[in-house]
């Protein structure tokens, strides 16, 4: 037998027998989570099955981010009938509308090398950042996962992608996801793994790791995981105290195909309207009137995105509006310590944090008919940012900083 | 178990948001979903499907979001099966679950047009339209066993009962 990929070795363990390409498994849960906008449907499905119960607690996470705070009496009142859940369930690992958002949390306190990680939203890929096979799923499929803490999968092929050399000025992990992305379209990756090694560690740290792989879902990836090293060491421990046990795969492992990207040759991406994969350079699309920029979700709303952004924000003012919402309590703590809210703020950004809100055109800052959006946040279907006739394109914190103080799509070589 | 019914056809990349946009995802009321349904392409969707149809599309459908309220959506609306190129991995998962027969075929938008009557075997994957047989991906074991259950719901139900027993 030839050596096995991260994914064989993760789904080998957590069904406990060896697998190949293309086996139906069924695989334990490490963790099961959800949040409030699906939170409830999942409660549901418990309640319409007749079983309100978990597997074990202490392996379900739950965190309020998509209604949070709440815009409306109906959100207020789903998350009141998931707080009874949680209380009545007992759940420890709750987070109320003021701790962050669900996948930030995965990554920040939770998700750890090798897991099987399944969640009720489909940006779960985020946590495969620390080497998970984390992968999101509806409703029903998470309730059952819930009550019996497994679930099935189709065992996916194995992809490699390699990253080399240090990020270019301004490249970071959304401009690596973009590049995927424009290169192998939106189809290419379903049904298939990839396992991403970082050449040196260091020099692509967890917060651009989170970017990219919180995208995976965009490839239609079934995961995307960067193989664990120093730097997830690091992570670890810096955030939690202590070192997570690495699982890596074999030197002789078979990928189905693999890919490299030089991170030193980059520019920044951006991915215009309505597509992900319609991916251009910052130079194709620079000069576009922008009514508002968006920096924060799950996808770029950490602190190195913040201190990008607040680096060419300092001392200068947004020419269009700017919302900024770092992902989770602890990034805005961080950012407010390092002075980068006050940057921000003095720039004339609205800011909050651990709110979804705006990315799904959900609260705090819909798009309205005809408005073009800049955004760091992971889509730019139609409507997905709020009306049918606004345009959102994506793209990472600093080309998003440059086009507020511009007011137009530029690149932030111009206003440095 | 064979599906029929008057094709209804869309292109690639059909997402989430396309399908129910999140504005509508704090309810899961069939009903109040099907009217929403495909609604940033075609408000009047719901009223077209009602008569019971089959969507034809290209790659990737529902691909974006975990959102379930997709798959029920349409079902809800009319919507007897979805034949596809291919399917996002979620919403593959998230029509077996909630009953609605989904099944890839290879470069089926060239071989079905709007309005075709199109028969489906969903066991099989064969998909009978104008006088040819498409071969498509069929659905079987426990995705199956969901599917002719009718919903994950029920097939737990099922399961939890048998294991009292």
């Amino acid at each position: 037998m030839s050596g096995q990929t991260l994914t064989e070795k993760i789904l080998s363990r957590a069904s406990g027998k060896p697998v190949t390409q293309g086996d139906v498994i069924e695989a334990s849960t490490d963790i099961v989570a959800f949040h409030d906008l699906t939170g409830y449907h999942v409660i549901e499905v418990m309640e319409k099955a007749g079983m309100v119960k978990v597997f074990d607690q202490g392996k379900i996470v739950v965190a309020f981010d998509h209604l949070a705070p709440p815009p409306d009496i109906r959100s207020a009142e789903i998350q009141g009938n998931i707080r009874k859940f949680v209380r009545d369930v007992k759940i420890p690992n709750f987070h109320d509308i003021n701790v962050g958002i669900l996948h930030e949390l995965l990554v920040e306190k939770y998700a750890q090398p090798g897991q099987v990680i399944v969640a009720a939203d489909s940006h779960t890929t985020t946590s495969g950042a620390l080497g998970a096979f984390a992968q999101g799923m509806g409703a029903s499929d998470i309730a059952a996962a819930a009550i019996t803490g497994k679930t099935w999968l189709v065992v996916p092929s194995s992809f490699k992608v390699t990253l080399e050399g240090k990020p270019a000025k301004w490249i970071s992990g959304k401009d690596v996801a973009l590049d995927l992305l424009g290169n192998f379209k939106a189809e290419y990756f379903n049904g298939k793994s990839i396992e991403v090694e970082v050449k040196d560690p260091s020099s692509f740290p967890m917060d651009y790791r989170a970017t990219t792989s919180n995208m995976g879902i965009e490839m239609n990836a079934d995961a995307l995981m960067f193989i664990p090293d120093s730097e997830t060491v690091r992570y670890v421990k810096q955030m939690r105290g202590y070192e997570p046990k690495l699982v890596t795969p074999d030197n002789d492992a078979k990928y189905e195909d693999s890919y490299t990207i030089e991170l030193d040759k980059m520019e920044p991406l951006v991915a215009a309207p309505y597509s992900v994969d319609n991916v251009k350079t910052v130079s194709e699309v620079q000069g576009i009137p922008v009514d508002q920029v968006y920096i924060g979700s799950c996808t770029n709303g950490r602190i190195s995105d913040f201190e990008v952004a607040a680096k060419i924000m300092k001392g200068k003012k947004v020419k269009s509006r700017c919302i900024a919402i770092p992902a989770s309590y602890e990034m805005f703590k961080e950012a407010l310590e390092r002075g980068y809210i006050n940057t921000l703020f003095e720039a004339g950004c609205i800011v909050t944090y651990g709110t979804c809100g705006p990315c799904l055109g959900g609260h705090f800052g819909v798009a309205g008919p005809g408005e073009v959006i800049v955004s760091t946040s992971s889509r730019n279907f139609r409507g997905r940012m709020g009306s049918n006739e606004s345009k959102t394109y994506l793209s990472g914190p600093a080309v998003a900083a440059a086009t507020a103080l511009e007011g137009k799509i530029s690149s932030p070589g111009d206003v440095m | 178990m064979i599906v029929e019914g008057q094709a209804m056809k869309f292109g690639d990349k059909i997402d989430t948001d396309i399908i129910i946009p999140a504005r509508y995802l704090k309810y899961t009321d069939p009903k109040y979903l099907a009217e929403h349904a495909m609604e940033p392409l075609d408000p009047e969707f719901h009223k077209k499907a009602s008569k019971g149809v089959i969507l034809v599309a290209g790659k990737v459908f529902g691909m974006g979001s975990s959102r379930e309220q997709a798959a029920v959506a349409l079902k809800a609306a009319g919507v007897k099966a979805i034949v596809a190129e291919s399917f996002a991995r979620i919403f593959y998962r998230n029509a077996i679950n909630n009953g609605l027969p989904v099944i890839a075929v290879p470069d089926v938008t060239k071989e079905i047009n709007e309005g075709d009557v199109v028969a489906v075997n969903v066991e099989t994957g064969e998909v009978k339209v104008n006088g040819k047989v498409l071969k498509g991906k069929g659905i079987t074991g426990m995705a199956l066993e969901i599917l002719n259950t009718g919903s994950l719901i029920d097939y737990l139900k099922r399961v939890s009962l048998k294991s009292t027993n």
